[in-house]
């Protein structure tokens, strides 16, 4: 594909450049989004095709193109000026619907956008399409949507990862250069290993929940996929930073992750978590990683071998915190106020029709193990225990970063994408997260990059870094991409 | 009989607690809404800090330990009126606790406490409609999320009356500290009571019910009556109290089992993960405590040690409420004459505010003008008929006394000339009376004493007149 500053080439720039482009008017907002849109239509984004994309809108993404182009021509350009984005569709915006992926919000249109969404508009972007996501973001794969499984671009009998699955296949599928997705346990980690594209979960609460739908409070955060580092960097600059409306958002200062170095990495010393790395990881994953481990050695960084001990715990840990905070989240959906109502016999009964219907299996199974951990009788030993072990998890960080270590480096996934079907079995799926869902609960930022191919199937590698961290961690995947080159990607 | 209470009070903010929605009585259905009470999906919470202060004063004012952590909890529970499907409460670790307010005395003087157990913040509800359309509930979200209060006593309370004793004294106090409107007709104070009974001599406690329900005090008192009636009767016939909820019903006059709803509830507390720990410096405590107003034990132990003229119910009716106090002292002090000050400000000043339905706090009288006409009364500047008329005056002008009292000619004439010629006005036109005045019956002086003072609008100096009366026949 061409680079050219009209028509379907516009896709080939990386956002920085778009951005540019535009800002200096020699491109246009508008034909940006009908690339991207185009584009779209071409990869069979669709509902019948791949369907990575639930809600489009060509008109709304003109007027919002044009609002950028009338800015930028009185002078006004953000750094993401006429930047096509694709969000996840459990992040509140106008216009386009907001359903997570579920019958229960068929059809909602939120009447506020979530800060992030409102933060990539002031910086310019313009929201092209709302992407396919497994249910209220509880799943692995983008095959627990209400609206069908999503399928990988690279492989469409493949899954392409989730929750955030229509995310990360909108970037892998060149449709945008930005993506916003959500972080639970690994939901943009995850599908952006199985993608072949870069994904970042920031640390928790420096980028606002303000209009994030909730899984799960103490977990969540929104996370960004980009085509390359530069991007994904771009676009969480964009979004991070305080919000008044959030108060677990944190007020510390948002580093230009762009301008991270980009060369040596002399004096950054890189833990290789043994945990991570247990004797039956597929050995091809391993050796990528282990490739990956001698660039950044000879990038001037020194590996450890370090240990994060209580690692086993964190798959049990989590399956009990997330469904727990889930079943409570998840009670305003109850037919009241907005989403699906099905009328039954009294108060009771409608709250039963339109749950039950509304729900789907993986999303009825979470709720049931939450309420239940969270029940009298059960709190302590499950909920309270819980809690108390995912303080020994996040003091397994803070211990190896305090001993003088800067990043941790791990395979990101223990497989490449499966097969649609493949995993039927729920703890089997389950246990997808198990080098990521460590990161989500002791709050830490944490990256995926692509390193490789195995059985044609892009793998991930993940830098994990110390909370407020993520120049650290940039720094090191901006040097690593470099290094890896273009094979590493597509 | 014995009785604990759990009261909710609702705080006078401006805004709800975790939004910046108006708290406003009485706006049109659901006008007073956003996502956030809404609980739309993504909205979040921002917590209301002008809440916690009232909170904390609250607390205080009810002698309790502020803690300077106390953690937001959810209750979860399924109904139309709570949107997110969970209330904001506080659970493990509540605001404040072990307090303590004094609600009367023993006949031996003995103090009557209850010990106050906890107190902790939580958001309102909606309300649910159920008889206006038919067919269906309809729900109001505007109070959804208008900042409570819970007050939780021991079960201290022997006895409705001591119920009610609490009731009021907790009122007066949350009123001393403005904290809330507490008026259960408004819906900002509502109670829920729960009540055992046991043998008299008995220590441990027996099985309670909860009654709920009650809209006034009278209804708390009446309710509690009824269900011990209920309670005893049962263990007189040697059966067991079930521990359920009651609800009182006003017009049958009877407690009924609330409907059941299966089994007890399992609110499945846990602390709420979108809210940081409430954390309090000691700075801030300590500032709202140096603030608190006068508190209503205080002023009327002080009042009788200020004030030794004035009786125990005269002390009782100027601290009913904390501005009749303020008011009231803002008069004696100046006037020099506390006892006559109470008296007038008992009398004449209540009278003209319900006749006027003015608060005491915008009374068109200023104290210090109310203080100048006693003081006008004592040097004898006005008779007292006269000050009467000149206070209906200030209440209607708010203009000063000296200013009415001139203009309307009612300063006190003491000269001779013009109260005879007074005096031979009345005579001349209640010739028969004072024939027989004239003629020994001497108790009709005051009746043309009463003349004169009509005569002459109440300026005429009483005093005088009477003696010039009884010069005249010569005594």
């Amino acid at each position: 594909m061409s680079r050219d500053a009209e028509g379907a080439g516009l896709t080939e720039w990386s956002a920085g450049e778009l951005a540019d482009l535009v800002t200096r008017g020699e491109a246009s907002p508008r034909a940006a989004a009908d690339a991207s849109l185009d584009r779209a239509a071409a990869a069979g984004a669709g509902r019948d095709g791949l369907n990575i994309l639930l809600y489009e809108d060509r008109r709304d993404a003109h007027r919002q193109a044009d609002a950028v182009a009338a800015g930028r021509d009185r002078g006004h350009a953000g750094p993401l000026a006429g930047v096509p984005v694709v969000v996840k569709d459990n992040i509140a915006t106008t216009v386009l619907p907001t359903s997570c992926g579920s019958r229960i919000l068929e059809g909602y249109v939120s009447p506020f956008d979530a800060t992030a969404v409102r933060r990539l508009r002031e910086a310019g972007a313009v929201i092209v399409a709302k992407s396919n996501m497994d249910e209220f973001a509880m799943g692995s794969s983008t095959e627990n949507s209400a609206f069908g499984p999503a399928r990988n671009p690279l492989a469409p009998s493949r899954v392409p990862g989730g929750s955030s699955g229509g995310s990360a296949a909108a970037v892998a599928a060149g449709i945008v250069r930005i993506a916003l997705g959500s972080e639970t346990g690994g939901s943009v980690r995850q599908p952006a290993a199985f993608c072949g594209v870069v994904g970042v979960k920031p640390t928790y609460g420096r980028v606002s929940r303000y209009g994030l739908v909730a899984f799960a409070s103490s977990l969540d955060q929104i996370g960004v996929f980009g085509r390359t580092v530069d991007d994904a960097a771009l676009g969480l600059r964009s979004i991070a930073g305080l919000d008044p409306l959030d108060p677990t958002s944190a007020p510390e200062p948002v580093a230009a992750y762009g301008d991270a170095a980009r060369g040596s990495l002399a004096g950054v010393v890189i833990g290789r978590p043994r945990e991570y790395f247990p004797p039956d990881l597929d050995p091809r994953i391993r050796d990528k990683c282990d490739a990956a481990i001698d660039e950044l050695r000879s990038l001037g960084a020194e590996v450890r071998d370090v240990s994060l001990p209580h690692t086993g715990l964190a798959i049990q840990v989590y399956y009990i915190l997330a469904p727990a905070e889930a079943s409570s989240n998840l009670a305003r959906f109850d037919g009241v106020r907005y989403g699906l109502r099905i009328e039954g016999d009294g108060l009771r009964g409608m709250y039963e029709a339109t749950r039950s219907s509304g729900f789907g299996p993986e999303v009825t199974r979470r709720i049931l193990l939450g309420t239940y951990v969270l029940s009298a009788g059960y709190y302590d030993a499950y909920y309270r225990k819980a809690q108390q072990v995912r303080a020994l998890i996040a003091r397994d960080f803070a211990a190896v970063f305090a001993s003088g270590v800067h990043l941790l480096f791990t395979p990101t996934t223990p497989t490449p994408a499966f097969e649609l079907g493949a995993r039927s079995d729920p703890y089997e799926m389950y246990l997808s997260d198990i080098f990521t869902c460590t990161a989500n609960l002791a709050g830490v930022p944490a990256m995926s990059i692509p390193i490789g191919r195995v059985d044609g199937m892009p793998v991930g590698g993940q830098l994990v870094a110390s909370h407020f961290d993520e120049r650290q961690m940039f720094a090191a995947a901006f040097a690593l991409e470099r290094r890896l080159g273009a094979g590493a990607r597509q | 009989m014995v009785v604990g209470l759990e009261v909710h009070v609702q705080l006078a903010t401006a805004t709800k607690i975790f939004c910046r929605c108006s708290t406003d009585f009485g706006a049109p259905p659901n006008s007073n809404t956003c996502p956030v009470c809404l609980a739309l999906p993504g909205a979040l919470l921002t917590l209301n800090e002008h809440a916690v202060d009232l909170a904390i004063r609250t607390a205080l004012a009810l002698g309790c330990r502020v803690q300077t952590t106390s953690i937001f909890a959810r209750k979860n529970y399924f109904y139309p009126d709570l949107p997110k499907g969970y209330q904001i409460s506080q659970f493990d670790k509540p605001l404040a606790v072990d307090g303590c307010v004094q609600i009367g005395a023993r006949p031996d003087g003995s103090p009557i406490n209850v010990r106050i157990t906890r107190v902790h913040m939580e958001e309102d509800a909606g309300k649910s409609i159920h008889d206006r359309f038919a067919g269906v509930t309809a729900v109001d979200l505007n109070r959804a999320g208008v900042p409570l209060v819970e007050i939780v006593s021991e079960p201290d309370l022997r006895g409705a009356e001591e119920a009610d004793a609490y009731l009021r004294t907790l009122k007066q106090i949350l009123e001393y500290v403005a904290v809330s409107d507490v008026s259960m007709e408004k819906g900002s104070l509502r109670v829920d009571a729960n009540i055992s009974a046991r043998a008299v001599g008995e220590t441990r406690l027996g099985t309670k019910t909860e009654v709920k329900n009650m809209n006034s005090f009278s209804g708390v008192v009446r309710a509690l009556e009824v269900e011990f009636a209920r309670q005893c009767a049962v263990l007189d016939a040697g059966g067991r109290i079930e521990q359920q909820t009651m609800l009182w019903d006003a017009n049958a006059d009877e407690v009924r089992p609330a409907r059941s709803k299966e089994g007890s509830h399992d609110y499945r507390y846990f602390p709420d993960p979108d809210l940081p720990p409430l954390i309090l410096p000691l700075e801030r405590i300590d500032r709202i405590e140096r603030e608190l107003p006068e508190l209503p034990a205080a002023r009327r132990a002080r009042f009788q040690a200020e004030y030794p003229a004035l009786t125990a119910y005269d002390i009782d009716v100027l601290t009913a409420g904390p501005g009749l106090g303020a008011y009231f002292e803002q008069v004696a002090r100046p006037s020099g004459d506390p006892k006559t000050a109470a008296n007038w400000v008992m009398g004449d000043v209540l009278a003209a505010l319900k006749a006027t339905g003015q608060a005491i706090e915008h009374f068109s009288v200023r104290p210090a003008d109310l203080a100048q006409l006693l003081q006008m009364v004592r040097d004898g500047v006005v008779s007292h008929t006269a000050a009467k008329q000149v206070f209906a005056a200030m209440v209607k002008t708010g203009d000063p006394p000296s200013q009415i009292a001139e203009r309307e000619g009612l300063l006190k004439v003491t000269d001779d000339s013009a109260l005879i010629a007074w005096i031979d006005d009345v005579f001349a036109e209640h010739a028969a009376e004072a024939q027989r005045f004239a003629g020994g019956e001497r108790r009709l002086q005051g009746v043309l004493v009463g003349h004169v003072m009509k005569k002459s609008k109440g300026a005429a100096d009483p005093k005088r007149v009477n003696q010039l009366l009884s010069d005249r026949i010569g005594t």
